[in-house]
């Protein structure tokens, strides 16, 4: 199991070792950024998705709630990545008594949405 | 049982955060307590904003909607509809008797409602009680959440007009068990995106979900049945209840069921003391 971890992180590595040093697989990736950046924001803006502006405003979100603090700057407020990804997926762990739904907890919307979100609000 | 215990888990958190009551179970509070805890909450939250407006909803804590419903109560689209229940008020059953052979002669009723049945042992709503004249006069009773229930709540309500709202919980050990079934089920988290009506209208009350602002708590009974445009029609409290049930995607319960009755005892207790306005229209 330990072992096992240790290989996964290991071939983590190599894949970024590998995507910064090989010109081809960088521009792949940049363009997979780039979808995945637009993606997010799709998702983040659909009522029947994230629908994040119905609490936040965020971006160039039209008529946005109050009842989340804008999400603006959010590298500098989130440098780790993980820690913004966990509170999309549930904020109750940092607040339990947060008006925020948990995303990934109840499956609002799919791993690989919260994904593309995170990519998104960093841009942000 | 499990969803039981969640349920007060919640309500301890809640309580705390939101201040209102340093209790850490539903029960460890008195009805008349909570009233006084509720009111001075809402009163601190909105400054200025008199006991009695509350009885407006969202019109009360929000400029701009209140613009556009004094606008909308000019003409107001319920209207004609408290002259078609006043004609089912009117109208003979088939046996020849009326409503008002139920109801001691007079429309004016709001304010005897809901109230805790004791040889029933459960809340009694209006609602109950219209279908109850029907049922005892052998016709059929209505649908509770739109259609011809409300032409006849709408000219109930508008002849309660003005009458205060005076929701009593007896030293009952049954209805004091209904009236915290309604407090817990308020503050209980449920449906996928996981809230609390508390969460939605005492936390975030006057604050905007996109571009509706969210009314206060307090007061949210006194105004039934409503005109919503999204309805194109009026519809009963527990057709309100259902639509924020289902806002977060939780299933929304029988209208006129145990759940949403205890809800409205202890709801209306919360605006004691507010004067009925029904009918009326909202966003
Ligand atoms: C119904 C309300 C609501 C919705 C919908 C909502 N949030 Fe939030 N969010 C909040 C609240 C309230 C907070 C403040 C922290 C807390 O109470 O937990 C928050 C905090 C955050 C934070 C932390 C901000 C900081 O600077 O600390 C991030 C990031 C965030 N939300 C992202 C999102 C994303 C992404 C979505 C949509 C997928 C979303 N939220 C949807 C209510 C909401
Ligand atoms: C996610 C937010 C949310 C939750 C949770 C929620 N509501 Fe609402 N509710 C709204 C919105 C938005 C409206 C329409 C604007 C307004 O009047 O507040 C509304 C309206 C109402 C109204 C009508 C008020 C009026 O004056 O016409 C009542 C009553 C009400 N809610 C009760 C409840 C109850 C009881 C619960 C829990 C079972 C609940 N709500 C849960 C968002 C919510």
């Amino acid at each position: 199991m330990r072992n096992t971890a240790k290989l996964i992180a290991t071939a983590a590595s190599f894949a970024v070792l590998i995507g910064g040093t090989s010109l081809i697989p960088q521009a792949a990736s940049a363009a997979g950024h780039a979808d995945m950046v637009k993606k997010g924001k799709e998702v983040a803006f659909n009522r029947k998705k994230g629908n994040c502006l119905a609490c936040h405003a965020m971006d160039d979100g039209t008529s946005p709630g109050d009842i989340g603090p804008p999400l603006v700057a959010m590298k500098a407020r989130f440098p780790d990545k993980k820690k913004l990804r966990a509170q999309i997926w549930d904020a109750e762990v940092a607040n339990p008594d947060t008006r925020m739904p948990p995303f990934g907890k109840h499956k609002i919307i799919s791993e690989s949405d919260i994904d593309a979100i995170v990519e998104y609000l960093y841009t942000l | 049982m499990k969803k039981s215990i969640l349920a007060v888990a919640t309500l301890c958190v809640l309580g705390t955060s939101v201040a209102m009551a340093k209790n850490q179970m539903a029960t460890d509070t008195t009805p008349a307590e909570d009233l006084k805890i509720y009111r001075a909450y809402f009163m601190k939250k909105f400054p200025g904003v008199p006991l009695q407006e509350f009885a407006n909803g969202v019109n009360a804590v929000s400029e701009v909607n209140r613009e556009n419903w004094e606008a909308i109560e000019e003409f107001p689209p319920y209207e004609p509809m408290i002259d078609e229940g006043e004609v089912i008020w009117n109208t003979p059953f088939k046996n020849g008797k009326t409503f008002a052979s139920c109801f001691n002669n007079n429309p004016a009723q709001r304010k005897n409602y809901p109230y805790w049945d004791k040889s029933k042992k459960a809340v009694v709503t209006l609602e109950q009680a219209v279908n109850a004249c029907l049922t005892k006069n052998g016709e059929k009773p209505m649908k509770y959440k739109k259609g011809k229930i409300t032409r006849l709540l709408a000219y109930m309500g508008y002849q309660s007009r003005g009458q205060k709202t005076n929701v009593v919980v007896p030293n009952d050990p049954d209805a004091l068990k209904a009236y915290y079934d309604g407090k817990t089920f308020f503050f209980a988290r449920r449906g996928q995106l996981n809230f609390s009506c508390a969460q939605c209208h005492v936390e975030s009350a006057g604050q905007r979900v996109r571009s509706n602002v969210l009314s206060p708590a307090l007061g949210h009974t006194t105004g039934w049945p409503v005109y919503r445009s999204k309805w194109g029609d009026l519809g009963t409290l527990h057709r309100r209840f259902g639509g924020c049930n289902k806002q977060v995607r939780a299933k929304p319960f029988k209208a006129q069921g145990k759940e949403y009755r205890n809800l409205e005892y202890f709801l209306t207790h919360m605006s004691n003391g507010i004067e009925y306005n029904g009918p009326s229209t909202r966003q």
